[in-house]
């Protein structure tokens, strides 16, 4: 039986306004429990809510991102739910008239291909505070904490359509979700603090049908790799269940990294009825099309358009293009290089490969980078003018990343400069013939067509003994005019 | 001095009769020794006020005396009041001092106002009596074994007993006109949006707005023109400039054009309470008034919807009294859910109770479209009946309540005929339309009240209108004390 997975996703988007959507408080991140929070966020008696005009113009700056429809009438409802860490005893949020309505975006995935996924809509809600559980209070254990530091914070919610189907897919949508909100600048994106978290909506279906399967929620996953992890291993989980003749039951997972398993959240007779209603304390929201349209005359240039940018004017095959425009530091830091070096291939080549493998290794992101977009420049510009070779690059790069300085520091600090004395290296082949004598014989005795081939030998060997430093052009040079004095 | 109306105090002490300290002394003074009789107050802040009278004294001596300086007033126990409990009539709130003032309290003291205390109410204003409140029922003056209407109830009491000229209340659907018309005072709930609600505990937001109780409609013009402000922090506020509501009371009444609504003369109107209202309206023609029938046809549908759009908003406004940050806490919760029954169980009353479930039934999934969403249809339906009323004539006019009052526990036991109480005040609320109670005569020496209903914003009208017929009758000034 071959399978197809099915999946919709649920992401929420800590906006990085200044203060909450609400209140007046500030919406600072890593502040001491509950010195953020104010009257409002509270939920003291008597206080009332009022909205944040630039939440709303980050919404609309979103909408306009996913090509949505913007909702020139939005409502806030009351999402009506007991939990400590939520004061008002329930979440001012959106359902039947969204900020955002439905959109369409352009997935780029491993292979080269592109698909399109649905956006059902997108709506502005404020988050709850925090529960922590088990905290050693004073009053003894077994207490919990609640801060709301958090508690009203700016949040747009985004919902899919179930239109991707496979897990790459899905990080894939995740991460251009990330690339348009940090381009934006509506959100610092950060996953680890929260500022981006994602629910999967997961069901499996046999290929070929139209029916989609019971779905089961995976709750709050908090990083891309762990997105593509739970949705695999709770698809395999559904199907494992199905071909064993079980069925699968509609309800909340969660997903946990340590081992790598989902399982269940919430039994379903603790279903809530959330009880929607407009919120009274708040006039539905309308927005002319001039305020609209301001906003997007001013929107900053977004992944696609920079990408198609990118390929036609720095000449880069559409993979390169589209990976250096993913991030819109990553971008920066590409154009800041080719303009100091006017070698944007090689630019492209040196961010793709060994800055990436850099960062990765370090699990940093470029904007921490220990090599700047200038300090890349001047690295290449060395390569092109021919001081070092590109192995030698590779070794001035590491010690770049060490925090040796710029690359003309390093080069000559350790003497790596390119050695292209014609009497040196003329000297390094004569050395290097001598000791070859049979290599020398089989050069003599090949056809002529094998022997460009057979110099590569000569040169390892020159390289060898010049530590690298020997001009290659050079060697080859001279290198040639010696052996075909030989024939 | 008790007597004299705020037009008076205001007089009085610019021309040195008395001074501030006087008589918030005098006023403190009767309360302490008259109170008990009728409950009216919950807090009474003796030594604030007595420092609010000196220091309206030094300004007064000094010249800079803004509008309200030195005249003593009570407010509603909903209105937030920094440093003072402000219980909202509830256990739920019996320890709740909050750090900051209402708008409209805010209001008051910028204009000089002196505030003696917190007047008793329903609690949480859900209520025609004030018999739901947890610091037991307020008296009317009038017979002490009557109810004073509610959820006002202690603050129309109050102005009644002469323990204060006026005291600030609300209406959520007649809880300023029913206990005026009750008690014989003058009580206006201005257009939806007038009053900020910051600081004003919330019953039933789209439907809450706060107005005076007085002796007169020149007293009920002068606080109001404190009270209605522009208030950024509150979102459905009109965000219009606060105005001088007394600046047309003297305007002829010539030529207005009353409606009369067939409905409101219907069945279950007490027959003595017809003849008032009839006197009245006979009074304006007198006053060169015009009167014109015109039909609300959907009046029958306002009780209803109304009791299912308050408790639906209701039961999410008193979600925040879960017992976690501040107000009541039930004794030593074996978990969160405990915490949650037991503090919600002990800190709200029966009444509170009950319409928090009515409200948490409407909005239901499976009953929301049956009940909620009909409500609000009901409510476009009945705005429309004013909307289409006021392109005839001027002011509306009809009784405010169906009787005068009746006695404490008579309908405590049978909510429905409680809920009636408000059948002429309830649609007014929906409609989010100014309207006012004024005293037109007594039945069996119980005072009667008259509903005038004014078009949006046209509380200045409304005012004069009363004024007027305030003027020409003594009704607003029979005492109870």
């Amino acid at each position: 039986m071959e399978w197809e997975i099915v999946i919709g996703l649920e992401v929420h988007v800590q906006l990085s306004t200044q203060s909450k959507l609400f209140s007046g408080a500030s919406t600072r991140f890593g502040a001491a429990p509950n010195t953020q929070a104010c009257a409002i966020d509270l939920a003291m008696p008597g206080t009332l809510p009022v909205p944040n005009e630039e939440a709303f113009r980050y919404a609309v700056m979103f909408g306009l991102a996913m090509n949505a429809e913007i909702g020139k009438r939005s409502v806030f409802e009351r999402k009506n739910y007991f939990y400590p860490d939520l004061p008002k005893g329930y979440q001012t949020t959106q359902l039947a008239e969204p900020i955002v309505g439905a959109g369409e975006i352009e997935i780029h995935l491993e292979d080269g291909s592109s698909k399109s996924v649905r956006l059902h809509h997108a709506h502005l809600e404020e988050d709850a505070g925090k529960s922590l559980h088990d905290a050693v209070f004073s009053e003894g254990h077994g207490m919990s904490g609640i801060d709301l530091n958090r508690a009203g914070t700016p949040l747009i919610e985004i919902v899919s359509e179930p239109d991707m189907r496979s897990a790459a897919e899905a990080v894939a949508y995740l991460r251009k979700i990330h690339s348009i909100v940090t381009y934006l600048g509506i959100s610092d994106g950060d996953m680890s603090q929260g500022s981006m978290r994602c629910d999967a909506n997961v069901s499996v279906r046999l290929k070929g049908e139209e029916k989609l399967g019971t779905r089961t929620e995976l709750k709050n996953i908090n990083s891309f790799r762990f997105v593509e992890r739970a949705i695999k291993v709770e698809a395999q989980r559904q199907i494992d269940l199905i071909e064993d003749g079980g069925r699968v039951v509609q309800e909340t997972r969660l997903y946990d990294a340590d081992k790598n398993e989902t399982r269940s959240m919430r039994s379903k007779e603790v279903a809530n009825d959330y009880r929607y209603f407009p919120c009274p304390d708040l006039l539905p929201v309308e927005l002319t099309d001039e305020y609209v349209d301001t906003i997007r005359q001013q929107l900053p240039e977004l992944p696609d358009a920079k990408s198609t940018r990118f390929a036609s004017e720095y000449g880069l095959s559409a993979y390169d293009a589209d990976q250096l425009t993913q991030e819109r530091a990553v971008a920066e830091f590409f154009e800041a290089a080719t303009q100091h070096c006017g070698q944007p291939k090689l630019v492209a080549n040196w961010m793709m490969g060994e800055l990436a493998a850099l960062l990765n290794r370090e699990e940093i992101a470029i904007a921490q980078s220990p090599i700047s977009a200038e300090q890349l420049a001047g690295l290449i510009e060395r390569i092109v003018d021919n001081t070092i070779s590109s192995k030698i690059a590779k070794q001035v790069f590491e010690a770049m990343a060490n925090g040796e300085g710029d690359a003309d520091a390093v080069i000559e600090k350790r003497g790596l400069k390119q050695v292209s004395d014609t009497g040196a290296i003329e000297k390094m082949v004569d050395d290097v013939i001598a000791n070859s004598a049979a290599q020398v014989e089989n050069y003599r005795s090949a056809d002529e067509a094998k022997r460009p081939k057979m110099m590569g030998y000569f040169v390892g060997q020159i390289m060898k003994a010049s530590k690298g430093q020997a001009n290659p052009q050079v060697i080859n040079k001279i290198l040639k005019e010696k052996l075909d004095a030989l024939l | 001095m008790h007597q004299l109306t705020i037009a008076d105090i205001i007089k009085g002490l610019r021309e040195r009769q008395f001074s501030s300290t006087e008589i918030t002394r005098h006023l403190l003074e009767r309360i302490q020794q008259q109170d008990e009789r009728y409950n009216s107050f919950i807090t009474v802040t003796a030594d604030e006020a007595l420092q609010q009278a000196a220091a309206a004294d030094e300004r007064l001596a000094a010249g800079d005396a803004p509008a309200m300086c030195g005249v003593p007033i009570a407010h509603k126990d909903i209105f937030c009041t920094s440093g003072v409990r402000t219980s909202c009539g509830s256990r739920m709130l019996d320890n709740f001092v909050p750090p900051y003032d209402a708008a409209v309290v805010e209001s008051f003291e910028r204009a000089g106002a002196v505030s003696l205390g917190k007047t008793n109410m329903d609690e949480f204003a859900m209520g025609s009596s004030n018999e739901t409140s947890f610091y037991g029922p307020v008296k009317n003056p009038w017979d002490t074994n009557r109810v004073p209407g509610g959820s006002s109830g202690g603050s129309a009491a109050a102005v009644a007993a002469q323990l204060c000229p006026g005291a600030t209340a609300t209406d959520t659907g007649g809880s300023i006109r029913q206990p005026a018309a009750l008690t014989n005072t003058t009580g206006i709930k201005p257009t939806y949006g007038r009053v900020s609600r910051w600081g004003m505990i919330a019953f039933a937001s789209s439907l809450d707005q706060g107005g005076p109780i007085a002796r007169s409609a020149e007293d009920a013009a002068l606080m109001l023109s404190v009270m209605a402000d522009s208030d950024p922090r509150d979102s459905t506020n009109l965000q219009r400039p606060s105005d001088d509501f007394t600046r047309d009371l003297d305007q002829s009444i010539q030529g207005l054009r009353i409606g009369v609504p067939r409905e409101y003369l219907a069945e279950g109107l007490n027959s003595d309470t017809d003849e008032r209202v009839q006197e009245a309206l006979r009074e304006y023609e007198k006053l060169g008034a015009e009167l014109v029938e015109i039909s609300l046809p959907h009046t029958q549908l306002a009780v209803p919807a109304y009791y299912v759009i308050a408790p639906a908003e209701a039961s999410a406004n008193l979600s925040r009294f879960d017992g976690v940050r501040y107000g009541h806490r039930c004794e030593n919760p074996a978990d969160l859910r405990d915490l949650y029954m037991r503090s919600r169980g002990e800190g709200f009353g029966e009444e509170v109770q009950r319409r928090i479930l009515v409200g948490t039934y409407a909005l239901s999934a499976g009953y929301y479209d049956a009940y909620y969403n009909k409500a609000q249809q009901v409510r476009r339906l009945i705005k429309q009946d004013f909307v289409k009323a006021f392109e005839q004539v001027d002011v509306i006019m009809g009784p405010t309540a169906p009787s005068p009052a009746f006695k404490l526990g008579e309908k405590r036991a049978d909510p429905v005929s409680m809920y009636l109480e408000d059948i002429y005040t309830i649609a007014v609320n929906l409609a989010g339309l100014p309207a006012m109670s004024l005293p037109c005569g007594t039945v069996d020496g119980l005072p009667v009240g008259l509903q005038i209903i004014g078009n949006y914003l046209d509380e200045a009208r409304m005012l004069n209108v009363a004024h007027q017929y305030q003027q020409a009758t003594d009704w607003h000034k029979a005492s109870a004390v």
